[in-house]
């Protein structure tokens, strides 16, 4: 080697230990690189991979169905082939929903709402394009599938309720998740995934709806299912019976017919309602399928409110049914006895004011039960100046009047039992004693919702047992209790046997102002309560050229129809609180309402006759009146 | 020490027997063994299946195998005078390949030659160090020193560089360039002048920012800020450290890597392959292999040392740079160090291109092993020895 050859040599040798060294220290950190990513980031990118490989798959349970008492379903699932979308398997949703619009319709306001539903929901989530799918498109879209990236059919439940507008406003309705419902739970983000909005359906959301079940996948890159790992079986929703009778809900919804009304049938041994009805009614299915925006501006301007529950939350002045509150009230506080008489000259003056009777005529001189079964005012007047509006309030709360009565629906409301607090604090002025005389006709400021007349009466004809009004008697095995047992209301049998009576005679007696709506059939009696409420204000005018016939005013200045009854009248067993909107006088057109429904409740249950309370009172003979 | 052979002595042909008896088979061995786990990693890749990859890359190694004999069995004198041949035939071919490409709508940039395709670029690894490997051996370290005679090699270097970077090959530009750096630095280039190169090559970023392509932007983009665009650009990559990083220490097992059977790790048999055995075999296997590949280092280092000629030294050592540049990038790409410049693992990746370069110049660095006593003189390219 020569001397050029060596220096080389030796710059070359001590270089490469140089170079040697650099490439040590780079391999060196390589393996740096990769004891960080797999020991200190170990579990992290451990955790990674598991969640890029199982997929979390929701199996949305089966939605529990609603039973009347007798275990016929009354809203049931049924199957709903549907198109859903899933954003991140296809590479242009506008391309992919314009070819999906070839195949079934998607409107502009549709395309908004997918586009919408896009953005909120995470991209492996599927979108519902559109629902209910014939099978002609079921198949267009099967055969059409390598066009359409992402898309895919999926069959989902469909509620159904087969007897549509007769038990709306009970069982409600079940939509779509709207976003201010949206708590978290990934079981209200599966497509076409629906919760109760309104009636049962609302109250008992929860356990009809179930629990979802997981089902954990090995999916690939591309979200392709390799296998099922494991899977928890979710819980079905429960069904829930409730304690309509079917055939009595459609025999009363058939009666209330077309008018604007309410009824309620009630088992005064325990609250449950027995049917309960609200017309005119809509077709709850509509709302599942999705209203258009013309059937919903029908039903929010139809004057009679289809959409509105009257049984519960139609707040009308109780009228002369409010008049069994205040002789209760007056024998309750030992103001009178039922011995104490009016005489009725047809109207009253207090101050400078007169006080009509409904009959102009006068009713001469009455006891408590004459005037209760002849409905008359003067005698109430007096009653109720003796008895004082507090103490009345006081007993038409305690009846359940003037608050809500926990119902299971939504949408009750409270109705309004004035006293002499409620004016001053509401109105900043006392108390007038023309009010207490307009009060204690259930005019002026009082009112209640057929739910509360029934429950009231249910507990005047009960013995006084405080009832609890329900609709829910089991869910799933389980058996719903309603009955607060031994819960009295602290009223006398002695008091509750004259409001009996003086039902009884409403009906039953000589003079009663129900007389009409007698019921004939042995054993199936019923008594009750007629009320008239007025609507306005009938002007001294008016009064002077002779007042003018309900059938002669416009339908909405017509006075409302009421009654409450009870039946079979010496061992009682159902209340039924009957209101007819703008019907006119409480005898013409609700009393027969009321009769024909208990003989119906009756003929339905005919075992239940032979079934009175303990406590019934000795029912007394029928000379009075 | 070796002078004392004397001048004519080396003069003096080795015989074919004895050149087979010298071949390094612990080398050999070596890279066997690094293929055959290759084998196995291409055999998992296909979810347990010999095709459609591990059998036509065994295949492949056996020729590449014989290739890599009969270089190494070639008299180096050979290579030095071949030299600027090869240099100039592989120029040739990557420009034709480029007006080709060209013509041919940029899709192709390889000769197809039945068992594999040529690809002049990865020829070009090969020829340039060969090359210049000859180009320094005439030079004396005076001369190296003189700044003037850097000129010839550096627009060697430069030439083919530029010519890959416009295909665009981003990956094969830099390895061309760092490869020739060691050699330039080997052969007793001054420091400083590296430090003025390197000094230069930063200044030159912000212009050669608009020269890249779009994709290739976004993946330097994409390798700063991986976790920007987990389904974008930055997929492979992220995709690529989940499955590294939850390997743990000793992997899930062969065939139960999640990641790569599931498709979440992106080219799997090819690029990305180291990924899949550090799923599979964990720390462990990821540094067993890098282990393997610095042993196979190692012996270059080793074999360049103890070489008595100046050509067979750099060529040598430029070989095993080239080997350490392939297997430092790609895996510094997989693991998220570097950018994703799409530089394959030799002998591991499917392909047949990558593993003929690494084959016939592990056939160099035997070849220089072989001839390691074969004295050159500095002029002695021609039959004046």
């Amino acid at each position: 080697m020569n001397q050029h050859d060596l220096v080389r040599y030796k710059v070359f040798t001590r270089r490469s230990l140089l170079f040697g060294g650099l490439q040590l220290a780079m391999l060196s950190a390589l393996g740096g690189r990769l004891y960080y990513l797999q020991v200190v980031q170990g579990d992290r990118y451990k955790m990674l991979a598991e969640e890029n490989r199982i997929n979390l798959r929701l199996l949305p349970p089966p939605r529990g169905r609603i039973l009347d008492r007798n275990g016929v379903p009354v809203a049931l699932n049924r199957q709903n082939y549907r198109v859903v979308l899933v954003s991140e398997q296809t590479p242009d949703v506008e391309h992919t929903l314009d070819a999906l619009a070839q195949i079934v319709p998607i409107d502009a306001d549709e395309r908004k709402r997918i586009q919408r539903d896009i953005g909120r929901k995470r991209s492996f989530v599927p979108v519902t394009v559109c629902e209910h799918l014939d099978w002609n498109q079921v198949a267009t879209i099967a055969v059409n599938s390598p066009e359409l990236a992402g898309v895919s059919i999926d069959v989902g439940e469909l509620r159904h309720y087969p007897y549509g507008p007769m038990l709306a406003h009970v069982i409600g309705y079940v939509a779509m998740v709207s976003e201010d419902e949206l708590t978290g739970d990934p079981l209200l983000e599966l497509p076409g995934f629906r919760i109760g909005k309104n009636g049962i359906e609302k109250t008992h959301d929860l356990e009809l709806r179930g629990r979802a079940g997981n089902s954990y996948v090995e999916v690939n890159a591309h979200g392709r299912v390799i296998r099922e790992l494991e899977r928890e079986d979710g819980q079905p929703g429960s069904d829930v019976t409730l304690s309509i009778d079917l055939g009595l809900q459609q025999f009363v919804s058939d009666r209330l017919g077309t008018e604007s009304a309410a009824a309620v049938v009630m088992d005064v041994t325990n609250g449950e309602i027995l049917a309960i009805a609200s017309t005119p009614s809509y077709d709850p299915n509509a709302f599942n399928q999705g209203l258009s925006r013309t059937q919903w501006q029908e039903l929010v301007g139809n004057p009679r409110h289809p959409l509105i529950n009257k049984a519960i939350s139609g707040q009308y002045p109780p009228g002369s049914t409010f008049k069994l509150v205040v002789a209760l009230a007056a024998l309750e506080s030992g103001v009178v006895t039922e011995s104490h008489r009016v005489w009725c000259p047809g109207h009253m003056t207090l101050g400078n004011r007169r006080f009509h009777c409904w009959k102009r005529g006068g009713h001469g001189h009455l006891t408590m039960v004459e005037a209760i079964a002849q409905s008359c005012d003067v005698y109430f007047y007096d009653l109720s100046l003796k008895v004082g509006i507090d103490r009345i309030a006081a007993m038409a709360n305690r009846l359940g009047l003037g608050s809500t009565l926990a119902l299971d629906l939504p949408g009750e409301h409270a109705g309004l039992i004035p006293n002499r607090d409620w004016k001053m604090a509401t109105r900043g002025r006392a108390w007038h004693k023309g009010e207490t005389l307009n009060a204690g006709i259930g005019q002026g400021y009082v009112l209640a919702t057929p739910l509360q007349l029934v429950t009231m009466t249910a507990q005047m004809v009960n013995g006084g047992r405080r009832i609890h009004p329900h609709l829910t008697i089991g869910i799933g095995q389980t058996a719903e209790e309603g009955l607060d047992p031994g819960n009295g209301l602290g009223l006398s049998s002695a008091s509750l046997a004259v409001i009996r009576r003086g039902m009884d005679e409403v009906v039953n007696g000589r003079h009663g102002t129900a007389g009409g709506a007698k019921i004939e059939e042995p054993g199936m009696e019923m008594g009750g309560k007629t009320g008239t409420s007025q609507v306005r204000r009938i002007s001294k005018s008016e009064r002077d050229s002779g007042v003018i016939k309900n059938e002669d005013k416009p339908w909405e200045e017509r006075d409302h129809a009421l009654f409450v009854g009870f039946a079979p009248v010496d061992a009682p067993r159902y209340a039924v609180a009957i209101v007819v909107e703008h019907g006119g006088g409480g005898s013409k057109a609700a009393a027969p309402i009321a009769r024909d429904v208990l003989i119906e409740t009756q003929r339905r249950d005919p075992s239940r006759r032979a079934a009175p309370l303990a406590e019934a009172p000795e029912r007394d003979s029928r000379s009075e009146g | 020490m070796a002078s004392l052979r004397g001048w004519g002595f080396e003069r003096e042909e080795i015989s074919l027997l004895d050149k087979v008896k010298q071949l390094n088979f612990t080398l050999i061995l070596l890279i066997v063994a690094i293929a055959a786990i290759g084998f196995a990693m291409l055999y998992s890749a296909a979810n347990g299946d010999i095709d459609p990859w591990a059998r036509r890359q065994m295949i492949r190694f056996a020729v590449g195998v014989g290739v890599m004999i009969c270089v190494a069995l070639v008299d180096i004198r050979v290579w030095l005078r071949g030299a600027y041949v090869i240099y100039g035939a592989a120029l040739i071919l990557l420009i034709a390949v480029e007006i080709i490409g060209e013509i041919g709508m940029g899709a192709q940039r390889w000769i197809d030659l039945g068992f594999f395709q040529l690809q002049p670029s990865e020829l070009m690894k090969l020829a340039l160090v060969i090359a210049l490997a000859r180009y320094f051996h005439a030079l004396t370290l005076e001369d190296v020193r003189r700044p003037t005679v850097l000129i010839v090699p550096t627009l060697m270097v430069l030439t083919p560089a530029a010519m890959v970077l416009r295909q665009p090959d981003l990956g094969t530009a830099v390895m061309l360039m760092a490869g020739s750096g060691a050699v330039f630095f080997l052969a007793g280039v001054r420091m400083w002048k590296f430090a003025v190169v390197i000094g230069a090559g930063l200044a030159m970023i912000p212009v050669a920012w608009h020269v890249l392509e779009d994709y290739q932007k976004s993946r330097i983009l994409t390798f700063l800020h991986p976790e920007a665009d987990p389904l974008g650009a930055g997929y492979h990559i992220l995709q690529s450290k989940i499955a590294l990083g939850s390997g743990g220490v000793l992997g899930k097992g062969f065939l139960a890597g999640t990641q790569s059977h599931l498709n979440f790790l992106p080219e799997k048999q090819t690029d990305f392959i180291f990924t899949m055995l550090a799923e599979e075999f964990g720390l462990v296997g990821g540094l067993g292999l890098i282990g393997l590949y610095g042993l196979v280092l190692a012996y270059g280092f080793a074999i360049a040392v103890r070489s008595r000629n100046q050509f067979g030294r750099l060529l040598a050592l430029g070989v095993t740079t080239t080997l350490f540049l392939y297997v430092f990038i790609n895996i510094a790409m997989v693991t998220g160090l570097i950018p994703v410049v799409g530089v394959p693992l030799p002998l591991l990746s499917y392909g047949g291109t990558a593993m003929m370069t690494m084959l016939a110049g592990m056939g160099l660095i035997m070849g220089v092993y072989v001839h390691r006593d074969v004295m050159i003189r500095r002029h002695g390219a021609a039959d004046d020895f």
